[in-house]
């Protein structure tokens, strides 16, 4: 696609300068139209992020102020201290990290082992029930879980929820580590098995170590699947056991009004995972694109 | 690749005519004993398929049993048969919902895609601040969904919605946005592309960064323009990746929750109720769980359906 640069004159030499001059013209004109491409792409992104962080930093005069406010005058930390303050937000985050990584390092204890299973023994079954799960709606698992759940009395507790994003997370740990798994060198474990190391030691010992990279895309796929699903808390969470797109969302229904608030709630909720994207972009995609699974 | 071959040289074991004997008694014996770890690889999954087989294949098979039972959570169990499924087919607000949903996931489905696909072929090439970029574009799709559901919603405000003011300062009526039956859909498929078509850019970049270049040097000495060099070398070769793309954004279109949930709950009315909204509604606001599972059937059929038709593309040539 993109034009080579222009040549040393050596080769262009023979021809004409006015042929010159106009593949100089293209060009310059494609330079333009992709700058404009990518601006054109990537705006409603920018402005949408720059307009919720506005929305969050403004008292509530200007949140109302028609026409829109876009800098806030003076900024305010107000709405912050009172999503924290009035919503007990504390206890929402903590429920969400609690759930977020015990449903990722379950999923790696059970996920690790079992992507590497299957890329010994090529089960490809396996890896097609993994994909029939990506496809299934989230609604399907959580109608039998729940009465499930109602039925051991444990609705009302975290456990309900670190089981069922069990279901995000297990896949995707499994789908990338079979990946990556297969795609590296046996010739180190198999020296291992001639030095007579049992297949769990060549496991722990040389396979888990040299796919530390794949480990690492799959533990931050897993902890944002699991960190931003909603639908299953909604159903499972109670009063006090709610995770923070949980907490967010009412928030909305209680509050519908004071928009500063419910900003800075939304902007407390996706601050973990948009920090961890603009910090681990190659790993995240390395992951979506290979796996390709997304919950 | 293959357990049993790779990593030691090829050993001169079927041949008869070993080099050394120790050396491929070695591999003799490391052969056979690999041969009984392929079996005994299995352990390693057996931890993962008993939680794949509580928390996912379980769920499955009891939706099934339920499908066939009058199952509300008040307790009372009665098996009815097929009577759910048959229900359903003359239940004029699933037909609605499903009638809904295609059309959610039709558009849901093209626009990502064809916006994806230039994107990806935007980010193929080089230009300053390339990184950053990206990350910027690929920021919706990782944000968590409820926290952007709310923040659209406050930008559809009708009044003092930022949108509404964008509209009317260019010399735009203003619009109605998810206030209105008609443009409520509209609206919603306009937050999805603006989630998920990062997703597709990714799956297509990932198909164009493996591109040979040799094509393209032809076709440049061939004296061939950006558009006919995309149209007839880019796209053909890149097909089955838009296809990949194409398939998952079919899978989320159709599953689509959280945004539409969180901006309007199925409504106004029930004019963006889709399938899903309406099972999570029989589900936990009716508590009528044995047709929320019929329905739960309904819906993976579609699911599957739908999905294999587009794979089954895959194998067709690109013939415009």
């Amino acid at each position: 696609m993109a034009p080579p640069p222009p040549k040393p004159a050596v080769t262009r030499g023979e021809r004409h300068p006015r042929a010159v001059g106009r593949y100089r013209l293209r060009h310059w004109i494609n330079q333009a139209g992709l700058y404009l491409s990518v601006l054109i792409l990537v705006s409603p992104s920018i402005l949408f992020f720059v307009w919720m962080l506005s929305l969050s930093l403004k008292n509530e005069l200007d949140n109302t102020a028609y026409p829109p406010v876009l800098i806030p005058h003076p900024p305010t930390l107000a709405n912050f201290v009172q999503v924290f303050a009035k919503n007990d937000f504390l206890t929402y985050t903590i429920n969400s990290v609690i759930v977020s990584f015990s449903a990722t390092g379950l999923a790696l204890l059970f996920g690790v082992p079992a992507g590497y299973g299957i890329a010994k023994t090529q089960a490809t079954k396996a890896a097609v029930l993994i994909l029939i799960a990506r496809v299934t709606p989230g609604l399907s698992y959580l109608i039998p879980l729940f009465l499930v759940f109602q039925w051991l009395g444990m609705l009302g507790t975290l456990y309900p929820l670190i089981i069922t994003h069990l279901v995000l997370t297990v896949p995707i740990v499994v789908w990338i580590m079979i990946g990556y798994f297969e795609g590296l060198p046996v010739a180190l474990e198999e020296s291992a098995l001639v030095d007579g190391a049992t297949i769990w030691q060549a496991f722990r010992y040389v396979a888990v170590p040299l796919a530390r990279p794949g480990i690492m895309v799959a533990t931050i796929l897993a902890f944002i699947f699991s960190w931003n699903n909603f639908i299953f808390g909604v159903v499972l969470a109670g009063r006090t056991t709610r995770t923070l797109p949980v907490a967010v969302y009412n928030v909305l229904t209680f509050e519908q009004i004071s928009w500063g608030p419910l900003a800075a709630a939304a902007l407390v909720v996706t601050a973990p995972v948009l920090l961890l994207t603009l910090f681990m972009q190659k790993e995240i995609v390395a992951g979506l694109t290979a796996g390709g699974v997304k919950a | 690749m293959s357990a049993t071959t790779t990593g030691a040289p090829q050993g001169p074991t079927t041949s008869g005519a070993p080099e050394g004997p120790t050396a491929s008694g070695v591999l003799l014996a490391v052969r056979r004993r690999r041969h009984t770890y392929v079996r005994r690889y299995w352990v390693f999954a057996v931890p993962a398929a008993l939680v794949v087989a509580a928390v996912i294949v379980f769920p499955w098979l009891f939706t099934l049993v339920m499908s066939v039972h009058d199952w509300k959570v008040s307790g009372n169990v009665y098996y009815v048969g097929l009577t759910n499924y048959a229900h359903l087919l003359h239940d004029d607000r699933f037909l609605w919902a499903v009638a809904r949903t295609l059309y959610f996931t039709t558009a849901a489905v093209v626009l990502p895609v064809l916006i994806g696909i230039w994107a990806a072929v935007c980010f193929a090439r080089q230009f300053p601040l390339r990184g950053a970029a990206r990350t910027a574009f690929i920021l919706p799709m990782m944000a968590t969904p409820v926290a952007i559901a709310l923040v659209w919603t406050m930008m559809f405000h009708p009044q003092l919605g930022v949108l509404n003011y964008l509209l009317t300062s260019v010399g735009l009526p203003p619009s109605s946005w998810v206030y209105s039956s008609t443009t409520v859909i509209p609206t919603l498929v306009m937050v999805e592309t603006w989630q998920w078509t990062p997703l597709v850019m990714l799956i297509v970049l990932g198909g164009i960064s493996s591109l040979p270049i040799d094509p393209y040097e032809a076709a440049e000495i061939d004296g061939a323009n950006g558009w006919q060099m995309f149209r007839y070398i880019t796209l053909p070769l890149i097909w089955p990746f838009i296809v990949v793309a194409a398939v998952m954004r079919v899978i989320d279109a159709l599953k689509a929750f959280d945004t539409i949930f969180v901006i309007t709950n199925g409504g106004p009315g029930t004019s963006s109720e889709t399938i899903n909204m309406l099972l999570y509604q029989t589900a936990f606001g009716y508590y009528d769980l044995g047709y929320a599972s019929a329905m739960v059937l309904v819906f993976f059929v579609l699911i599957m359906l739908l999905s294999l038709v587009l794979l089954h593309t895959r194998q067709q040539e690109l013939t415009l």
